[in-house]
């Protein structure tokens, strides 16, 4: 501290700033702590540096095969981005519905403890696993194709979905809900007319907000064998075709674009 | 509360004017006719739709119960996977700074500016990290390299987007302040818009933290290091056990990584 | 000594808000200019540090023409020009001594700045000054910690930081409760002859400006229709600068007894 220091009134005073961290201990123990980590995590992974030398030639072949990107067979890409929108969609459509029941079941206001913990468990999971590895798994279980894209970005809805959703359930006006009970209402009929309004209003932003993120998540499940564009682009980058590969990426990157945008629009309107 | 809802109940029903009734309407025919169309057109084999859940269940049971023996090696990938994480996202902080400065409207030095650094935010956000991955991998080679480029190029545009919007939203009058003093610009920088910006940005990067050891379990998928490279393995051996090994290790990084960035936010705020 | 010949301040196309504005000021004299929102105080003050571009006109401080000096001449001119805001203007996220040696950024290297390594006579200064308006024990304490009237005594002191030659004070308490803006008030009037420096303090509160000031000066519209002593001021200048537009209540009050009069919004909207 450099108060006002009767003793001192005269002659020049020092000050410097309080450090960010007070403790000094603390705060240089936790630059070295730093030091220490990124050493351990340099020194320990293993960079294959004979490889990454030969980089910047590869680089230019890539890039120099990619250039111009090649539209020509366009009909393939067509293909692709239509699976993928099919994928979408069927996604959205059954994560939506289906995150319904699971977020009834997460919402601790309305769920008995056993089952509670039952759609918790379902949303902590389905939210813990990026979709590529959900993905990788229903291809090893239902075989290459769109049903592995569909169902894999249906969990993955469930989860994104089923947690917004269960919150929002949480912060119901409870008053609507006692209203319902007080006429006699039976449980279903409850979540039916006291519970549901309050949170559709909101359900539907989620869905246009569900169904975009489904399609960016659609160009990538397809990498690991899930259907769609992502199947096409791996497929060409496979046969080193990086002139219609990057073609492919700059369709997505456009489709992506206008799709943010679409979802942007429609949701300002909704909500 | 009640009467306040009422209220908002109100003022949605009084839009429901027949003309709107029609443009629900239409909106619900055009859902239902995409929904017909994508069940229609789509390239599945039926059958095995109605087969999926037997699959599904059988590949459960297969994985059942775990086999830790290739514990660790597992340990070892997701230290791996972490690493790749946070090497990626510090690194990222060093590129991503200075394009949120550029790409904030009231920072940027001029419109060419303001442009490349929206082209810099957009591109790098519109490419998924596994498609970053994919390139690097097929320039550098598989490996930890790829997998750390491919983070730090998805996440310039996320870091970047958030921060030029911190900048965007600071007051305006200390800075005001500033320049009246006398500062150069650099110094205005430094003391009016910089302590400003400084919450925002550690919540930005524990947060990006965060996604980024989710996504960094998938690199290896691609070749990209970290623990995806033994899932595929497992996968194409078919050594499910193992498979599940690797899952339930993935959950438990992926919740501890949640717990931390729980506490440091929480510190940082 | 400062001198303000014809000038004049218009934003784009519309009608001009400085019409051609005649005003010197010498010595440490203390100038209050008075006027409803909208006549042009704001833009007058901001128009002399150029935080605030002037269409046309001269403005010389102790004979150095303002008006056409390029960044680096101008940053060396707004050293000498010290500036107390309405709303403060502090950075709320460092202490306080940090917002007060901010007024030194015009003299100190970058370098200093960037590691609040300012020179010993910066930091002795420093706290004469705070001593001297009674916050030298907040020294250490952010700023948003302080309150409404503490904050503005910061304000004054990060000005004087800079041995300003001129103080300009925008509105200095308006966003002040009554007994607080008259501290204020004594604090600038004192200062200005301890320091024997000419201050002008745009000022809403018409029985503030005639107890605390040596000259009034009244705008209306952009023009200059009132210059004299506070003796002077009687009800037809109060009359002519605010007469159809709106009549502050406390305008003929004496201090002691004067009503609360705030005044929130910008005079430039």
């Amino acid at each position: 501290m450099t108060g006002p220091d009767p003793g001192e009134k005269r002659g020049a005073r020092a000050w410097r700033k309080p450090s960010f961290i007070a403790n000094p201990l603390l705060r240089y123990g936790l630059l070295v702590l730093l030091a220490g980590y990124l050493s351990w995590a340099l020194a320990t992974l293993p960079f294959n540096w004979e490889r990454i030398g030969e980089g910047l030639p590869r680089a230019a072949r890539i890039f120099g095969g990619g250039f111009p990107p090649n539209f020509s067979r366009f009909d393939l890409l067509l293909t692709g981005f239509t699976e993928s929108l099919q994928i979408a969609i069927l996604a959205t459509l059954l994560g939506v519905l289906l995150s319904i029941p699971f977020a009834v079941m997460a919402a601790r206001n309305i769920a008995p403890l056993p089952i509670y913990l039952l759609g918790r468990t379902v949303i902590i999971v389905s939210r813990s696993f990026h979709p590529v590895i959900v993905a990788i798994l229903f291809v090893a279980a239902v075989g290459f194709g769109p049903l592995a894209g569909i169902l894999t970005l249906t969990l993955y809805s469930i989860g994104f979905v089923g947690k917004l959703l269960a919150e929002e359930i949480e912060e119901i006006d409870w008053g609507q809900v006692e209203a319902m009970r007080s006429t006699g209402a039976g449980y279903l009929a409850t979540l039916y007319y006291a519970v549901f309004p309050q949170i559709l209003p909101r359900q539907v932003g989620l869905s246009m907000y569900q169904l975009d993120s489904n399609l960016r998540a659609s160009a990538v499940v397809g990498i690991v064998g899930a259907g769609g564009i992502g199947s096409t682009l791996m497929n060409a980058f496979g046969r080193y075709d990086y002139d219609f590969a990057f073609a492919i990426l700059l369709v997505i990157i456009a489709v992506i674009l206008i799709s943010e945008g679409v979802s942007g629009w429609v949701r300002k309107r909704i909500w | 509360m009640v009467d306040n809802d009422d209220l908002l109940a109100a003022r949605i029903w009084r839009r429901h004017t027949p003309r709107e009734q029609l443009v629900r309407y239409g909106v619900m025919l055009v859902t239902l006719m995409l929904v017909v169309w994508a069940v229609r057109d789509i390239d599945i084999f039926w059958p095995w739709v109605w087969d999926a859940p037997n699959q599904i269940s059988s590949l459960g049971s297969r994985m059942w119960p775990p086999d830790p023996s290739r514990l660790g090696e597992i340990l070892d990938a997701m230290v791996e996977t972490v690493h790749i994480a946070t090497l990626a996202t510090m690194l990222t902080i060093f590129i991503a700074l200075p394009v949120s400065y550029i790409a904030a409207q009231n920072t940027t030095p001029n419109r060419a500016c303001l442009w490349l650094g929206r082209f810099i935010l957009v591109a790098s956000r519109s490419v998924n990290t596994i498609i970053w991955a994919l390139l690097f991998v097929a320039i550098f080679g598989p490996g930890v390299l790829a997998g750390i480029l491919a983070i730090m190029c998805r996440s310039v545009g996320f870091i970047g987007k958030l921060m030029g919007e911190a900048i965007e939203e600071i007051d305006r009058r200390p800075v005001e302040a500033m320049e009246a003093t006398g500062a150069s610009k650099a110094k205005v920088i430094v003391y009016a818009i910089v302590p400003q910006v400084v919450p925002a940005f550690f919540a930005i990067v524990i947060l990006r933290w965060d996604i980024n050891i989710r996504e960094s379990t998938v690199l290896g998928l691609v070749g990209a290091g970290g623990i995806g490279v033994i899932l595929q393995g497992s996968i194409d051996t078919f050594a499910w056990q193992t498979v599940a090994t690797i899952l339930v290790a993935i959950i438990l990084l992926v919740l501890v990584g949640e717990a931390i960035t729980a506490l440091l936010r929480r510190r940082v705020m | 000594m400062l001198e303000i010949t014809n000038l004049i301040k218009r934003y784009g196309q519309d009608e001009p808000v400085l019409k051609g504005l005649d005003l010197a000021v010498e010595g440490d004299s203390v100038v209050a200019i008075v006027g409803a929102s909208g006549a042009g105080k704001s833009t007058l003050l901001r128009c002399i540090n150029r935080l605030v571009e002037p269409t046309s006109g001269s403005i010389r401080l102790n004979g150095t023409e303002i008006i056409n000096l390029r960044q680096r001449e101008l940053r060396r001119v707004r050293r000498k020009i010290g500036m107390v805001f309405q709303g403060f203007n502090l950075i709320d996220r460092l202490t306080v001594m940090e917002n007060v040696l901010a007024g030194r950024l015009g003299y100190v290297s970058l370098f200093q700045a960037v590691t609040r390594r300012f020179p010993a006579e910066d930091i002795e200064r420093a706290f004469v000054l705070m001593e001297r308006v009674g916050i030298a024990h907040y020294a250490n304490k952010r700023a948003d910690e302080l309150s409404g009237g503490e904050r503005q005594r910061v304000g004054v002191v990060r000005a004087l930081m800079q041995e300003p030659e001129v103080l300009l004070a925008d509105e200095p308490t308006a966003s002040l409760d009554p007994r607080t803006s008259e501290q204020i008030m004594m604090l600038l009037q004192s200062l200005a002859s301890e320091l024997s420096l000419p201050v002008l303090i745009n000022i809403h509160n018409v029985a503030q400006a005639r107890s605390y000031t040596d000259r009034i000066v009244g705008l209306r519209h952009g023009t200059m229709i009132f210059d004299g002593t506070p003796g002077e001021f009687e009800k037809e200048a109060l009359d002519a600068i605010y007469g159809g537009i709106e009549s502050p209540e406390d305008a003929t009050t004496t201090p002691e007894t004067g009503t609360e009069e705030r005044e929130t919004d910008h005079d430039r909207t």
